[in-house]
This record gives C-alpha cells, structure tokens and sequence, in this order.
C-alpha cells in the first residue's frame, strides 16, 4: 500500500474502533485510536499473514501486550478480513467473540491472549525465541504501551531478549504519554523510555507514531538490524483522529454516548473526505 | 525402614525429563537460575540446547514458555513451588491457564521439607492456588516411580499441568511390577473397614506407617493415595468413604485448599462424611532438618497415627 492508502485504511480502523466501543458501551478508545496507524502498517504492509489461513504455522506473529487497546487490534483484523467489520459492534457482548481483552481461542488471528499488563511481552518473546530454535524466519511484533512499561515484567523480557539477541522481535511502545490516572511523567515516569531500552541491548528507534513515512522506514530499519531485537518508540496522539478525545486521558477507558459517536464519526468522515474518500 | 531406598521427587524429575527428551523432540525445559537444585540440569546436560536459563525471572519464564506453546513446543517451566505458583499465579492463571497452553510446571522444593531455608521458601499454598485455575491439572507424586511416570503422562497430556516435587529423599514405594500411572486415578494402597486415611506426596509413605501401627491397636485403615490432587478420583473417593464411614487426609500443605479441601468438596456434595484434615494447620513453617519438622507438624508416621486413633476413638 502507499501511504494515501495506508492513511485512508487507518481511518477506516478508527471507525470501526469508535464503532466497537460504543456498541460495547465500554472500552478503550484512546490507546486504539493513538496505535492505529501502527495496526494498520502492521497488519496491510509489514505482516506476513494470511486472513484465509490465520493460524499458518510459518506466519508473521503480533502479542498486543497492551491488550486492553483490543479495539484496536479487532478492528484491524476485521478491515483485513479476519472477520465482518458488521460485528464489530458485538465488542463485550454476552456470547460475542470479542471478549473485553484478546482471547486467542474466541477470535481468529489473535495469536496470544493478554490483557494483564506485562505479560504479553514475554509470550512474543517466546515466540522469537521458539522460531530461532526451529530455524524459522518468521517475525514477532508486540505492541506496548507506554503506562504498561512501568510493570516489571517488561523489563525480564527486555533483558532475556536482548541477551538471546532476538533480532527476529520488534517491540513497539505507543508514547501516547497518558495513562489512567493522568500523564505518565505525573504518575510515574518511564522516560528516558529509549536509553532503557538501549541498556537492555536493543536497537532503538524513535518516531512519530502518525507518520506512516516515519512507520514505514522504522520497520525496514528493524527488518534489516541482526543480532540485536528492534524498539520502536511511537510518539502518537492518544485518541487521534477524534477532536474530543485527542490527548484527553479521560478518554482512555471510556465510551462515546450516542450524541458522542456521532461527532466522533464526523470527524472520522471529513478525515476521509480530505484524504480523497475510500480507497 | 533404614533399609528402604530414598530418592527425592526432584531427582526422579530431573531424570525424567532426561529420559523422555529423546522420545519428545518438542520437549523443551525452562529454569530460573535453579536448575542444579530443581535438577533440570540434568536434562540441561543432555540437551542443552533445548535448555532455556531464563534467569531470575519466573513471571517472564512463565510468559517465555506460553510464547514457545503457542508455537507447538512442550515447555517445562521450573522453579521452586514458592515462585512457580506463588509468585508467579497470576502469569499462570492469564498466560498458560486462560489460553489453556500446553505448558507444564515443574515444582519443586514445596512445603516444609526444603527445611533449613524456613518459612520464606516452604510453599504450603501452591496447590490451593493451581487448583482454583479452570483446565489445570494438578499432581502431587509420591515418590520417584510416581513422580518420573507423572512427568511422562503430563507431557503426553495435551493441556497444563502442575507437577509438585520435594527437596528431601523420600522412601520408594511403588516399585511393584504392576504399578500403573494414570492422571486423575487414586490407587488403593491397603484395604481396610474402620478409617480412610487419603494422602499425597511424602505423607502416602507416612500412611501405609500409621496403618501398620494402627492395625497393631486393632484398627482397620483403608489408604488411598490421590496422586493427581485435580481432577480429584471421586469415585475412590466416594467408595471408600461410604465403606469405612470415616476419613482422614494428610498432606503436606496447608489444610486450607489443598487435598484435604477437594476431598471435602467431594464428600459434602456426595457423601457427607466426618472428616480430619491433617497438614500444616494455617501456619507457616520454619527452619529446622526436614524429618525434624515433618515430625513436629506431625506428618510422619507416629503423627498421622496419633492423630488418627484419636479421631476414631
């Protein structure tokens, strides 16, 4: 995809995650919103996945360690043809597929089940870990966010992947800068969040998140970096492409009412309508 | 006794890992710097590349191995039961019981016998916490024969297993020739009409003692040992508690959750039965030699007779 494309697809995501949240009622907007256009690079141009066959042994894997963005990653799946976008709106629904936080046995192409904050970073590195043993050269992305590496556990699987030299594993931080109770510097700071992850013997990138030039060169880096795993420190805008949630920490676990949804989707449309309408 | 050989649920781990790695290519066994105590370094010597030193880091073992799971290997995550379970329950619970992976846990070091370490390191609590997670199964062996059977059955059983291993050389009890694994089946170890004394782990050798002693006061004890804590062989259960109209459990963990609560859970649904629940009493433990503090907390032979004569009378 160009980038006009990958921009358009983008859009279409946001809508299907304000869509899914307000069917749910519940959820979290922000942290999908600001990851969105790193989920539609991942899953339109990085991945190698097939939507026909989503469990193929050799395909590309990606851990949403900050699972409680699933809006986000199910709204990706459907616009690639996992599922129907129609079903979107069945987000935490009694009986839907699309329980609260990814479940790997209810909802075709998620590959791990997570949603407790720090542990998925550690499954994907099992993943790398397990492709190194076998000699396979599939890849593994997992997607964290930026309040979430304040747990622990980031940092063992940080340490493990960069002594195993796991150059088959990108992990990507989404620096909305906002978690729950506030701004993460307020809360409790992981900046410098790049000279961490240097220490812990990765190769670091830092970018702008929304940029889908700056995504695009960032993921060929990582693609061509051995012998060391890939971060990649998104600067995004929590809540991005909706003007009333935009760098509002309010929003991080909340849904539009119906009043909310529908400016919400205003916005989205003339987005859409500036970058020349649907692809 | 002195004669009876004594080997260590441990060792018999080690071993059994080592023995089963050639006939499972997929096998892969993890470890948290402990592998010289846990004993996966003997596998580690025989495989060392599918031996995987996480350091000291069980919650992002625990992930590691979930990670290798979903990518069709058989991993064994290993560390002493205060850390596979206790402080790792809730990587368990998200990571491996939620996703319902084909993970194992190798415990070991549980309950008092690790001994001079003390309270800190003596896990009387992890088979509570393991059998709470809907899909896990939970193993308790008795010995070597038991525990290097249960290590092969748990790898040939599709789903997660919690396996619980003692520090301290325990007597070898089932080398019979017909001795017979199989998860989620009790064995009837001694018939008898007036008491059953239910046991796992190091308090079965226990059992078979007091029921000698026991036999020599004119009292019949049935002994059953539920190797396989869950799913819990409620049938024996049941059979042998409507037979003798009184129960005993022994174990060596806490008498909150653990065997004596399944077997409770049992009996009051189905066959309301008075039963004593022998194990460590809501304490913790402390320091001292392992036979030393089996015997204060009354888990040894002389113990379980006493208190069962008591309950009977």
């Amino acid at each position: 995809m160009n980038k006009l494309e990958l921009q358009k697809t983008a859009n279409e995501v946001r809508k299907g995650i304000v869509t899914a949240v307000h069917g749910a009622k519940a959820g979290h907007p922000g942290g999908s919103l600001s990851a969105a256009d790193i989920y539609t690079y991942l899953y339109f141009e990085e991945m190698n996945i097939d939507p026909k066959d989503p469990k193929k042994a050799d395909r590309d894997r990606f851990v949403l360690s900050k699972g409680h963005t699933a809006p986000g990653l199910y709204s990706v799946l459907a616009n690639r043809g996992y599922f129907p976008v129609e079903d979107l709106p069945t987000l935490r629904h009694l009986g839907s597929y699309l329980q609260g936080h990814p479940c790997m046995q209810e909802t075709p192409g998620v590959d791990m089940s997570s949603g407790s904050l720090g542990q998925g970073i550690s499954a994907a590195v099992g993943m790398a870990l397990a492709a190194k043993m076998d000699g396979k050269d599939y890849r593994t992305y997992t997607l964290l966010g930026d309040g979430e590496i304040q747990e622990g556990q980031v940092w063992e699987a940080s340490m493990f992947a960069g002594h195993r030299k796991l150059d088959n594993l990108v992990v990507i931080v989404d620096n909305n800068g906002l978690q729950i109770d506030g701004k993460i510097d307020d809360v409790c700071s992981p900046y410098p969040i790049d000279k961490k992850f240097e220490a812990f013997n990765f190769h670091v990138i830092n970018i702008d998140g929304n940029d889908f030039d700056q995504i695009d060169a960032a993921f060929k880096e990582a693609r061509a970096t051995k012998g060391m795993p890939t971060a990649i420190i998104c600067k995004t805008v929590k809540g991005k492409g909706v003007s009333f949630m935009e760098n509002n920490a309010g929003w991080h676990g909340k849904a539009p009412n119906d009043e909310e949804y529908k400016t919400a989707m205003a916005d989205l449309e003339k987005i859409g309508a500036e970058l020349g309408g649907a692809n | 006794m002195a004669d009876v050989k004594k080997v260590a649920t441990r060792e018999s781990y080690g071993n059994a890992l080592a023995e089963c790695g050639a006939d499972f290519p997929n096998l892969v066994v993890l470890d948290a710097d402990l592998a010289g105590a846990t004993k996966t370094g003997v596998f580690q010597k025989a495989y060392p590349e599918r031996h995987i030193d996480c350091g000291i880091a069980e919650c992002n073992m625990t992930g590691i191995a979930a990670g290798l799971a979903t990518c069709g290997k058989i991993p064994f995550i290993s560390s002493f039961a205060m850390f596979a379970a206790g402080r790792n329950f809730e990587q368990v619970r998200n990571s491996i019981g939620y996703p319902h992976l084909n993970v194992k846990i190798g415990a070991t070091h549980a309950g008092i016998t690790v001994g001079e370490d003390g309270a800190t390191h003596q896990c009387n609590e992890d088979v509570a916490l393991m059998r709470t997670i809907p899909g896990m199964t939970v193993i308790v062996p008795s010995d070597d024969v038991e525990a290097k059977a249960a290590v092969r059955a748990a790898i040939e059983f599709e789903g997660p297993v919690y396996l619980r291993f003692g520090r301290a050389a325990v007597p070898v009890i089932n080398d019979t020739p017909d001795y017979k694994f199989e998860i989620g089946k009790g064995v009837l170890l001694r018939e008898g009409t007036d008491v059953t004394i239910i046991a796992s782990g190091i308090t079965v050798a226990s059992a078979l003692e007091a029921a000698d002693m026991l036999a020599a006061d004119g009292i019949s004890a049935e002994v059953i040992n539920i190797h396989t804590i869950k799913p819990l062989d409620e049938e024996l259960v049941l059979a042998s508690a409507k037979k003798t109209g009184k129960v005993v459990t022994a174990e060596e963990h806490s008498v909150i959750g653990g065997l004596g609560s399944a077997v409770c859970d049992c009996l009051s649904q189905n066959c309301p039965t008075p039963v004593l629940k022998i194990g460590m009493q809501d304490v913790f433990g402390e320091s001292g030699p392992a036979n030393a503090l089996v015997e204060k907390y009354g888990l040894d032979g002389k113990g379980i007779y006493g208190s069962v004569k008591e309950f009977v009378k």
